[in-house]
């Protein structure tokens, strides 16, 4: 019996000469009904371009496969071999055979048309439906995806629909014609924890219902435990081993498995928090920053006729002690206003109400340099167009200061410290790749010496193994200059490794606050559990994620607008959480 | 010297390049009076003479060398072209980057002044001020100034709001870098690409322009010479002496030809999405 999907010897190479530029260097796989195969690489390993071959995708992006087999067999039992294919039979392959959901559900869809209309778009294509036909089919489709209340929401437009909805349109398309295969390619890397695990969830119950083969291509290693049978892991265009998924996780042969392993922070439910910090021992010291009751509102803006519907309420009330030393992460999902905070801290953001003092006891406002940040993208946050001396001399320059040889020693020696070659000051950022980028922040952000940092995502822009090495760095650096940290972060593994104290914010405010080790191994408030239950482990295989369709409440309230104040009920010494009605 | 290289490797741009290097030239040699002839001495008895050794481009009603008056009028042409460039990028430039910065009531103010400017048809708007002022070459630079200044706030606005809500932007701000800081070493280092290649396709433009109000009379005054005047004085002799027409018209139609051909190369060397396939 042949397999549904048969890959050999697969090499694909780009651009003019594709021999001379190979991607993909010899990868064979096979793949059964019902089954489901995780490729796992870090960005250009070549795992997009592998699954991309699979319905010749990839000749719209430049590329030619070079040399290898694909097989499909078709519905009616015949085999075809996708490599020599002509382009009219890939077009009916692709959708009606062979489905494929992207990693951004925002830019897949069409701005400007109902989904209704897009998802009927497959029908009328693969099936010839027209009309009221196609309309039902497409809300069958809708419901099939779980989507509540699914007639009305064919005739949304994509912006009304959130990222998580927006993915499971994706889905209901790419499942329109019941296809055979469905390649998914980084399904959820764009989403929050909690949508990712119904989005997982949602995969798994489809495939059990249909009998399809799965393709699922993912930098996460800690995501393939819960969904896949098989794994593949992906090196420079080799798959470097593949096998069961037990096999794989349990007995990594080739080095590089185990180096992704051991470099991957997996979420240990609070075990591997960090114990190099006691809040006991620090009492006398007065904390590094304070805050209080902060509060950011945003209004609404009215049209000419109509009065302002209200404010979005997006920090409320939210209060925290940092000590020095100590890192305290801020957890929580898009739109929870986690960078909201540190904005406000900063002083980009302008705070409606509240205070921030450092631990001299002044106010903090904006442009006090004992605060310094470090910011998401690695990419953006470095002017392309000045070079590394310039970049780190700005700070100086900015707190009024001369640049002298002391400042150039300074610059050398930080760009050391991160782990930067010394020639590095006169490059430019391009040069350098993205965890350098970041240790380029990290070294901006120090030349001040400031005794706060406050990182927003700071690594969640890169790849996995760099993660762990710049999350290494920052703890190394805490302990040589007794650094405070504010991590603001949505991932509970990274946030494991760095943080000594968690607030979990929900909705613009803190629901649970306390020590890392006690926040993360006995959550109090419901949406804390929720988060951490949502969070993919090596060791939670094959599990089975419960379906939830919650939405996150709107954060738009009428003028005048005051929320009650918070009732808190302690859970230990440092472990707090907001009481629920 | 990079950009140069680049320049003379791109294929449009070698050729776009050479035009204009040849046409600065001489018009550095017709503003410093390098020229065959004097460009206004009257040679009497030479009055319409046909292109030949000693009046290589023929002689002008008034027995003047077309040649010289030509090399003359390049220079004053891109004179006017050059300064009212010059002023249109720097107003342009100010105005853009204020607008991207404070926004509200200012930015308001300042896009709808330039929505009324673009309304007018350039020439239209430069008659309109010379109208006011009266003719002059250096009435023509303002009004072609004023003219252009919208395109080039227009180009600098649109950018400069991107990159204003860039990161980098906000880290400068976390540092508490100067408004001037910011706005020069952020902001403005980033639009060099895009003025650059603005500042050489309105070169082309006000050329235009400036033949063209030159050409009605009301730009550079006579006896000096510009290329319009030259079209314009050989209005009547289109028959009798074509050449008094085909040289500057040719003249003007290179230049331009040249300007447009370097912006393209430099957009294509400039936009980092073009960099890769520029030839």
């Amino acid at each position: 019996m042949t397999s549904l999907l048969s890959v050999s010897g697969l090499r694909v190479g780009f651009g003019r000469d594709p021999k001379q530029n190979e991607i993909v260097k010899g990868v064979s796989f096979d793949l059964d009904a019902g089954e489901t195969l995780a490729i796992v690489g870090e960005s250009g390993s070549g795992k997009s371009v592998t699954a991309l071959s699979i319905n010749r995708l990839v000749d719209f992006g430049g590329g030619r496969i070079i040399g290898g087999s694909i097989t499909l067999k078709r519905a009616d039992g015949r085999v075809l071999d996708i490599t020599g294919a002509q382009e009219p039979v890939l077009e009916k392959i692709r959708g009606s055979e062979i489905g494929m959901i992207f990693q951004e559900p925002m830019t897949s869809l069409n701005p400007v048309l109902t989904i209704g209309r897009q998802i009927e778009e497959s029908f009328r294509l693969h099936r010839g439906l027209t009309g009221r036909q196609a309309t039902a089919a497409a809300k069958d489709a809708l419901d099939r995806v779980r989507i509540p209340d699914a007639a009305r929401r064919l005739k949304y437009t994509p912006n009304q629909l959130s990222g998580g909805m927006l993915q499971r349109v994706m889905i209901a398309m790419a499942l329109a014609c019941n296809p055979r295969l469905l390649i998914a390619d980084e399904p959820t890397t764009a989403l929050d924890v909690t949508v990712q695990a119904q989005i997982m969830a949602l995969l798994g119950e489809l495939k059990r219902e249909t009998d399809m083969g799965m393709i699922f291509i993912t930098h996460d290693i800690g995501l393939v435990a819960g969904i896949a049978d098989k794994v593949m892991v992906m090196q420079a265009g080799e798959a470097v081993e593949q096998g069961p998924l037990g096999d794989v996780l349990d007995q990594p042969k080739h080095p590089y498995t185990q180096h992704l392993l051991s470099a991957v922070p997996h979420f240990e439910s609070g075990r591997a928090a960090r114990s190099d910090f006691s809040r006991t021992q620090s009492e006398a010291i007065a904390p590094a920053l304070t805050v209080d009751g902060l509060t950011v509102r945003f209004k609404v803006a009215g049209s000419i006729l109509t009065r302002s519907p209200g404010s979005v309420h997006a920090v409320e009330n939210v209060g925290f002690d940092l000590m020095p030393g100590e890192t305290l992460a801020i957890v929580g999902e898009s739109g929870s206003g986690k960078s909201t905070t540190a904005r406000a801290i900063l002083g980009l953001v302008k705070p409606t109400r509240g205070s921030f003092s450092a631990n001299n006891g002044t106010i903090v406002d904006g442009s006090d340099p004992s605060v310094q940040m470090v910011f998401q993208n690695p990419y953006a946050s470095l002017n392309p167009r000045l070079r590394i001396d310039s970049i780190l001399a700005e700070p100086v320059i900015a707190a009024g200061s001369r640049i002298d040889t002391g400042t150039r020693e300074k610059m050398v020696a930080l760009l050391k410290r991160v782990g930067l070659p010394e020639n590095s000051l006169l490059r430019y950022p391009h040069e350098f790749s993205g965890g350098q980028r970041q240790r380029l922040c990290i070294a901006r952000a120090l030349m001040l010496n400031p005794s706060i940092v406050v990182l927003d995502e700071a690594v969640s822009a890169l790849d996995v193994s760099v993660q762990a090495k710049v999350l290494e760095l920052l703890v190394d650096l805490q302990h040589e200059y007794g650094l405070a940290y504010l991590f603001v972060s949505h991932d509970m593994a990274v946030v494991e490794r760095i943080a000594h104290r968690i607030a979990v914010l929900y909705a613009g405010q803190i629901v649970e606050i306390g020590n890392a080790a006690s926040v993360l191994s006995n959550p109090r408030h419901s949406y804390t559990k929720r988060l951490i239950s949502a969070v993919p482990s090596i060791e939670r295989r094959n599990q089975h994620f419960e379906l939830d369709t919650r939405q996150v409440p709107s954060l738009v309230r009428p003028p005048g607008f005051e929320p009650p104040p918070a009732e808190w009920q302690a859970y230990g010494p440092d472990h707090r959480a907001r009481a629920e009605a | 010297m990079s950009m140069l290289r680049a320049i003379f490797s791109h294929s449009s741009g070698r050729i776009g390049g050479t035009i204009v290097v040849i046409y600065v030239i001489v018009a550095l040699l017709g503003m410093s009076g390098i020229t065959p002839h004097n460009p206004l001495q009257q040679f009497r008895i030479d009055r319409l003479h046909a292109p030949n050794a000693a009046y290589w481009m023929g002689t002008d009603l008034f027995g003047r060398d077309v040649a010289s008056r030509l090399m003359n009028g390049i220079g004053q042409s891109f004179l006017v072209a050059f300064c009212s460039v010059a002023l249109a990028t720097l107003a342009g430039t100010v105005l853009g980057l204020t607008a991207a910065w404070f926004g509200k009531a200012w930015d308001g103010l300042v896009m709808r002044i330039m929505d009324v400017l673009l309304a007018f048809p350039a020439i239209l708007l430069a008659l309109l001020i010379i109208a006011v002022v009266g003719p002059g070459t250096w009435t023509s630079v303002a009004a072609i100034a004023i003219v252009y200044t919208p395109i080039f706030t227009r180009v600098v606005r649109g950018p400069a709001l991107s990159i204003k809500a860039r990161e980098f932007v906000d880290a400068a701000r976390t540092f508490g870098s100067s408004r001037r800081y910011i706005l020069t070493r952020h902001l403005l280092l980033n639009l060099v690409a895009p003025l650059t290649v603005q500042v050489t396709l309105a070169l082309a433009w006000s050329l235009l322009t400036e033949a063209g109000l030159s050409f009605l009379g009301l730009g550079t005054q006579p006896p000096a010479s510009s290329l319009g005047l030259m079209l314009a004085d050989s209005r009547n002799l289109m028959e009798n002496a074509p050449w008094l027409l085909i040289f500057p018209a040719v003249a003007i139609m290179i230049s331009i030809l040249g300007f447009n051909l370097l912006g393209d190369a430099l957009r294509d060397i400039l936009d980092p999405k073009t960099r890769r396939s520029a030839p």
